[in-house]
C-alpha cells in the first residue's frame, strides 16, 4: 500500500512532510507500540509506526531502526521538539483521531502486513 | 582502517536529558555509514548504543559513550558514574525493569534494554558496582 492510501484510510492530518520527498512510497509493514524497546526489537525498515507517545524519543527510536513514517493516534499532537527533530531527520509525522487498535485494524484489513518477528540477521 | 583500534566517537551523556538523549547513538550511526559499514551492522549497532545510552539517561548520574573501530571489530563502551545495577542477572531478564512510572509513561522501562543489547552484540561484558558505576563493553564483529 502506498503512503497516500494510508493517509486517506486513517484520515490523517499532516504534521511534517519533507517537501523534497514524494509521499507515494510503499509502506510494507506497520507496527503499533507504546514501548520504545519493542519498536527497537521488532522493527524492520520500511515500517510505519503507530503510537500514542509524542515525545522526541519516539523520533529518535524511529531513526535508529530506519522508520520513515510515524502516525500519532487518538489525535495527539507532538511536542515542538519532536517536530523539530523529525524535520532534521526527514521523518514524516501525521496524526489521526482514531485510537491505536482501530488504526492498526484498518491498515491490516486493507492489506498492510504485520511485522515479521525475524530479527536482524546475526552471525550467531 | 587498520588492525589497531581507532577512536571514532566519545560523547558525554547527561542524566535525565530526554531532549538530547540518543544524540551519541545518532552521531555514531552517521559516522559508521560514512565509513561504509554494512547497513545491517549499522542498524544493530544503533539499537545497541541507543538502548545503552537511554539506560544512562534514565538510570544513572551521567556517563559517556565511546566507540573504537578496527578492520575486524567495533568496540562500544558505555560508562556511567553510578549508582550501579543492583541485580545484574535480573537486568538481563526480559521484562524486568526498575524504571519509575514517569519513565514508563515516556515509552521506556519495558525491561527489554539489555535483552536487546545482548541479542545483537557478538560479545558483551557488564561490570557494575555502587562505588564505580556501570561499565558496559560490547564487541560487534565486522568480518563476517
Amino acid at each position: 500500500m502506498n503512503l497516500k492510501t494510508v493517509k486517506s484510510l486513517l484520515k490523517t492530518e499532516t504534521i511534517f512532510e519533507d517537501p523534497g520527498i514524494k509521499v507515494d512510497f510503499e509502506v510494507k509493514n506497520a507496527c503499533g507500540a507504546d514501548l520504545m524497546s519493542d519498536v527497537l526489537a521488532f522493527s524492520n525498515e520500511k515500517t510505519l509506526l503507530l503510537t500514542g507517545l509524542t515525545n522526541p524519543q519516539v523520533v529518535r527510536t524511529a531513526e535508529m531502526v530506519g522508520i520513515k513514517v510515524i502516525i500519532f493516534v487518538r489525535g495527539k499532537e507532538p511536542q515542538i521538539e519532536t517536530i523539530s527533530l523529525a524535520n532534521q531527520l526527514n521523518i514524516f509525522l501525521y496524526s489521526t483521531d482514531k485510537p491505536l487498535f482501530e488504526a492498526c485494524g484498518l491498515l491490516y484489513k486493507n492489506g498492510i502486513g504485520p511485522e515479521e518477528m525475524n530479527y536482524i540477521e546475526t552471525s550467531k | 582502517m587498520s588492525l589497531q583500534k581507532q577512536q571514532i566517537l566519545n560523547k558525554e551523556i547527561e542524566s535525565f536529558d530526554f531532549q538530547s538523549g540518543g544524540e551519541a547513538s545518532s552521531n555514531l550511526k552517521n559516522i559508521l555509514r560514512k565509513l561504509g559499514v554494512p547497513s545491517q551492522t549499522v542498524r544493530k549497532t544503533a539499537i545497541i548504543t541507543y538502548e545503552l545510552e537511554m539506560n544512562v539517561v534514565i538510570h544513572s548520574l551521567g556517563g559517556e559513550l565511546t566507540a573504537l573501530i578496527s578492520e575486524e571489530e567495533l568496540e562500544i563502551r558505555v560508562d556511567d558514574s553510578g549508582p550501579g545495577i543492583e541485580d545484574l542477572d535480573k537486568a538481563f531478564t526480559a521484562g524486568y525493569s526498575t524504571a519509575s512510572n514517569e519513565i514508563r509513561e515516556m515509552g521506556f522501562g519495558a525491561g527489554m534494554g539489555l535483552v536487546n543489547v545482548k541479542r545483537y552484540a557478538d560479545q558483551i561484558d557488564v561490570k557494575s558496582s555502587k562505588e564505580k558505576g556501570t561499565h558496559v563493553k560490547v564487541i560487534i564483529n565486522l568480518t563476517n
